[in-house]
């Protein structure tokens, strides 16, 4: 990579993948995946390869979020560099070769970019997810696709925090890209979150034809939110949870929560409010998901990102 | 029409968990028992038994574990010899036939009001698999006049009850409340309100109507009681009860060889439980964009429309026709 005053020259993105069934049980990305197997006219670009990929194929049989383990915390340098041993649970076998198929992670010859495609019970609309806060590519990609959807606004979360952020599946990759729409319950399928995911891959590809095809793209900002904390449900002495989402808080994805605000009710109707010092924005408020994870929703803060001017570099 | 008498009801149940994953009736059950432990026998004013129907699927935050127990209530399953190869829930409906019955005889509990979600838009729903039982018939009008945050409906099935086998056929009076929407393994408090009010209403409701059989020891109490029966008792007015009754159910497209699905439902039905589909109305949008229409002549109402569990039953909604009911005045019977 080189840069003249102000633009950065990137490698050609090349081979690109799209991944459904990360969690056997979020319908867009399969359905996506699948008919794009069947057909893939709709994302054939020039200057391209795109695969589509079901990555957790057990789990998608079985329409549940994985077998053993969750695949998309799979991904760690341990479970990727360990033994391949009988007893391995199902999703790290799966990761270890996915890494083979478009890793290795972290070398030149993993894939350019993969598309991770996840729903949510939570009413997050369509957002996309990134891992870092200074991959320029992915910045302009993110940039171009929140242009073209407007005035469908698409969200973007940046997880970059050092506890809470996570290996997911598509970390083989260069640039890891997460697109995660909803509300959609697990199991089902609506019409409009599937053509919402559709539509982002759309102008996804088309920026990448573009960038391939050596077009520039200016200097530009993207509004982030950025992980800030986990915050779990009340839970009793043997875990289990005493209180939900309070009705204010629920469906209220992205909306400024402030001190005072109500945040839990109890099951015989208290209302626990929200102590935190700061304006936070919360998300993935009430993910099914995440009860097991010990979490009720995730706290973020707005942040502007730069990202210089990008071309792909010259032969 | 003319007065009816009808037995108190001395028993009643609250099941949750039937499906381990429909997580509003499991906390309305856990938050139940925390209060019969804080308050014993006194915290409802009638005897209320609280059941985890599918206590193996809740802790696996499933539907069921081998088969779907809300299936296995029919006479012929609950009668069947037991091996090893019984599915567990086979095993358990037959347990709580027992606790609860035995299906059919003067034994069974009177009510059993079974806890259920579903991912359709729904609202608060009231399902019996009979049209004829006017116990049933009035706690859906009182329900109905008592509840205004969402819409209260009333879905019969009409089917004789030893083919019946769904949990609340094994009382004499049993019904589920399903209130959506709501995914799987979330629990909205918002929905949680709505069910716990129907819960409470219907224990309201029962006690209200039993009120007229109270026999106390004390004399003095017993002449002032009687007095009272013989001037008022709880009359429940009779009148017309709308409801919805099950025609048939409609499958998704699917291709021919894989069976896959090709289509989703239409953005323009999605979340219309119970409107009117008249013959033109768009069913379905294919992944390749054309529109299914709904092509019979006869106007029907649709409802449990894009309902997660379904989708392995191949059913896409149901349709329903919509039909008036009439229940009489009732009271207690005196003993």
């Amino acid at each position: 990579m080189s840069s003249r005053i102000g633009i950065s020259c990137l490698q050609e993105a090349k081979r690109v993948a799209i991944f459904g069934g990360t969690h056997g049980n979020e319908m867009s990305g399969i359905t996506l995946v699948n008919m794009w197997t069947q057909n893939s006219a709709e994302i054939e670009r020039n200057g391209l390869v795109v695969k589509p990929f079901i990555s957790n194929p057990r789990a998608v049989e079985k329409c549940t979020r994985y077998i053993d383990t969750d695949l998309n915390r799979a991904f760690t340098p341990e479970n990727l560099s360990t033994p391949e041993v009988e007893g391995l649970p199902y999703e790290v076998q799966r990761a270890k070769e996915i890494n083979r198929m478009f890793g290795p992670k972290g070398s030149s010859n993993a894939y350019d970019v993969i598309f991770d495609l996840h729903n949510t019970t939570s009413n997050m609309g369509s957002t996309l997810i990134l891992e870092s806060s200074t991959d320029l590519f992915n910045l302009q990609m993110v940039h171009y696709i929140k242009k073209a959807m407007a005035p469908h606004t698409c969200s973007v979360l940046l997880n970059e925090h050092p506890q809470l952020k996570y290996s997911t599946t598509r970390s083989v990759a260069k640039h890891p890209i997460g697109l995660e729409v909803g509300p959609q319950p697990q199991g089902v399928l609506r019409s409009n979150v599937f053509e919402s995911m559709r539509t982002i891959l759309k102008h996804a590809l088309d920026f990448l034809e573009l960038f391939n095809s050596g077009v520039e793209f200016p200097p530009c900002t993207v509004d982030v939110f950025r992980v800030q904390e986990r915050m779990d449900y009340p839970r009793d002495t043997n875990g289990n949870i005493t209180a939900m989402v309070h009705p204010h808080l629920q469906d209220c994805d992205w909306e400024p929560l402030n001190r005072g605000d109500p945040m839990f009710l109890t099951f015989d109707g208290r209302t626990i409010l929200y102590e935190g010092a700061n304006t936070v924005y919360p998300t993935f408020i009430n993910e099914a998901a995440y009860y097991e994870k010990q979490q009720a929703f995730m706290t973020t803060c707005r942040e502007i990102l730069a990202a210089n001017a990008i071309r792909k570099a010259f032969k | 029409m003319a007065l009816v008498f009808l037995p108190a009801l001395a028993r009643m149940a609250v099941t949750g968990g039937t499906h381990g994953n429909e997580m509003s009736g499991v906390y309305v059950v856990q938050e139940m028992e925390r209060q019969r432990k804080e308050k014993g026998e006194g915290a409802w004013p009638i005897p209320v038994t609280t059941v985890l129907s599918n206590p193996r699927a809740v802790k696996e935050c499933r539907r069921y574990v081998e088969t779907d127990m809300n299936r296995c209530f029919n006479t012929d399953t609950l009668s069947s010899p037991i091996t090893d190869s019984s599915p567990y829930e086979v095993r358990r409906a037959q347990e709580l036939n027992k606790l609860m019955g035995p299906k059919g005889s003067k034994d069974a509990i009177d009510l059993i009001c079974d806890l259920h979600n579903t991912t359709s838009n729904m609202g608060l729903t009231l399902i019996h698999y009979t049209s004829s039982d006017w116990v049933t018939l009035h706690i859906c009008k009182y329900l109905q006049t008592k509840i205004t945050k969402v819409p209260v409906r009333v879905l019969v099935l009409d089917i004789p009850i030893s083919d019946a086998y769904s949990l609340e056929s094994v009382s004499k009076h049993g019904f589920s409340i399903e209130v959506g929407p709501q995914p799987q393994g979330v629990v909205r408090a918002d929905i949680y309100m709505i069910m716990k009010e129907a819960v409470d209403l219907t224990i309201d409701w029962i006690h209200k109507f039993n009120s007229g059989t109270v026999r106390p020891k004390q004399m003095w109490l017993k002449c002032v009681l009687f007095l009272n029966m013989l001037f008022s008792g709880t009359v429940f007015e009779g009148g017309d009860v709308e409801a919805f009754e099950f025609i048939k159910s409609v499958d998704y497209p699917r291709d021919p060889e894989t069976r896959t699905l090709t289509a989703a439902i239409h953005p323009q039905l999605q979340d219309r439980d119970f409107c009117l589909l008249k013959q033109g109305d768009p069913l379905f949008l294919s992944f390749s964009g054309e529109t299914v229409k709904y092509k019979e002549k006869e106007p029907l109402h649709p409802f449990f429309i894009n309902e997660a569990a379904y989708y392995e039953k191949g059913i896409a909604f149901h349709l329903g026709k919509k039909m008036m009911l009439t229940v009489p005045k009732v009271q207690v019977q005196k003993d």
